[in-house]
């Protein structure tokens, strides 16, 4: 055993995703270095990752965010950018655990939308909406299934 | 400013709307930070020790395999710091090993039980019900602020 020293103790690193025809992770990786003051910005294919003092990130994250409000999408991250315990330049290969923002990836242009309709509502309407029952996913039909078990 | 657990812990969508609306998400990545900012012995491949297992005692029996209470023990201190919590009915990402299965299931079993405000919802399927989950969220995330 020896002796883990951690970097960049004290740092928090988020991630900033964009899912927009108008802005470009690219415009976000720009505008961020346009204003970095020495943070440490990496441009991904989503979006860029943004790493230093809580204040300077939320500082970014504030600009960013008016880029494109509705559909520039923030998540902490716990590892910084490049930590070899999962950077892909160290363990080769896909790196794992992309897949839950692929998934929820799939479902923002939903909350983008919500969040433009729910901008323009009264107090009154918002209730409405937030009151609305959101239906459940009807169960597999029994005919269904057999005709499934019989395929297999 | 409310803490509010976000389930699954490691949510993009609720992490971002709960920050969006002026609270502080919990959710997997703060407790990792933590653990890898903190000086120790190294334990590689991803800094998890063998010390994590018996914090996991705290939430998870003796008989329960180790793999859970070494999820426990990033989980369970966010589970009693948070203030309310925000829950996606079975998401389909949320899947994995036997560990990453029940460890799901021990949390939101114990989200639910704790006595805390507490919205549960579904992921939206279409641009109708992304309004309605955005809407529930922000009015759940208003009402928080005027119960504080």
């Amino acid at each position: 055993m020896k002796p883990y020293v951690p970097q960049y103790v004290g740092t928090v690193t988020k991630y900033v995703f964009v899912d927009s025809p108008n802005t470009t992770p690219q415009d976000i990786a720009t505008a961020a270095y346009e204003i970095a003051q020495g943070v440490m910005i990496k441009e991904t294919c989503f979006g860029c990752q943004i790493t230093g003092s809580p204040e300077d990130v939320d500082r970014i994250i504030a600009h960013l965010r008016k880029l494109d409000p509705y559909r520039i999408y923030v998540k902490d991250r716990g590892f910084p950018p490049g930590d070899a315990r999962r950077c892909r330049a160290d363990l080769g290969g896909a790196r794992p655990g992309y897949l839950g923002h692929e998934y929820e990836m799939g479902l923002v242009r939903y909350i983008a939308y919500g969040l433009q309709e729910t901008d323009r509502m009264t107090p009154e309407e918002l209730s409405a909406a937030a009151g609305r029952e959101m239906p459940t996913p009807e169960a597999l039909d029994i005919d269904i299934l057999e005709s499934l078990m019989k395929e297999e | 400013m409310a803490k509010v657990f976000i389930y699954p812990a490691t949510s993009l969508i609720l992490s971002d709307l709960v920050a969006r609306f002026g609270h502080q998400p919990l959710g997997s990545a703060i407790s990792i930070r933590e653990h890898i900012q903190t000086p120790g012995f190294d334990s590689p491949p991803i800094q998890m020790t063998s010390d994590d297992p018996q914090k996991g005692l705290k939430w998870a029996a003796v008989e329960v395999p180790s793999g859970i209470r070494g999820r426990m023990s990033l989980y369970g201190p966010l589970v009693e710091e948070a203030e309310a919590a925000i829950i996606i009915d079975e998401p389909d990402l949320s899947f994995g090993c036997m560990g990453c299965a029940r460890t799901n299931e021990l949390l939101a079993f114990m989200l639910r039980e704790k006595d805390m405000p507490r919205l549960e919802l579904r992921y939206p399927t279409s641009k109708e019900e992304g309004v309605t989950f955005v809407a529930a969220i922000k009015e759940f995330l208003k009402n928080l602020e005027g119960q504080q």
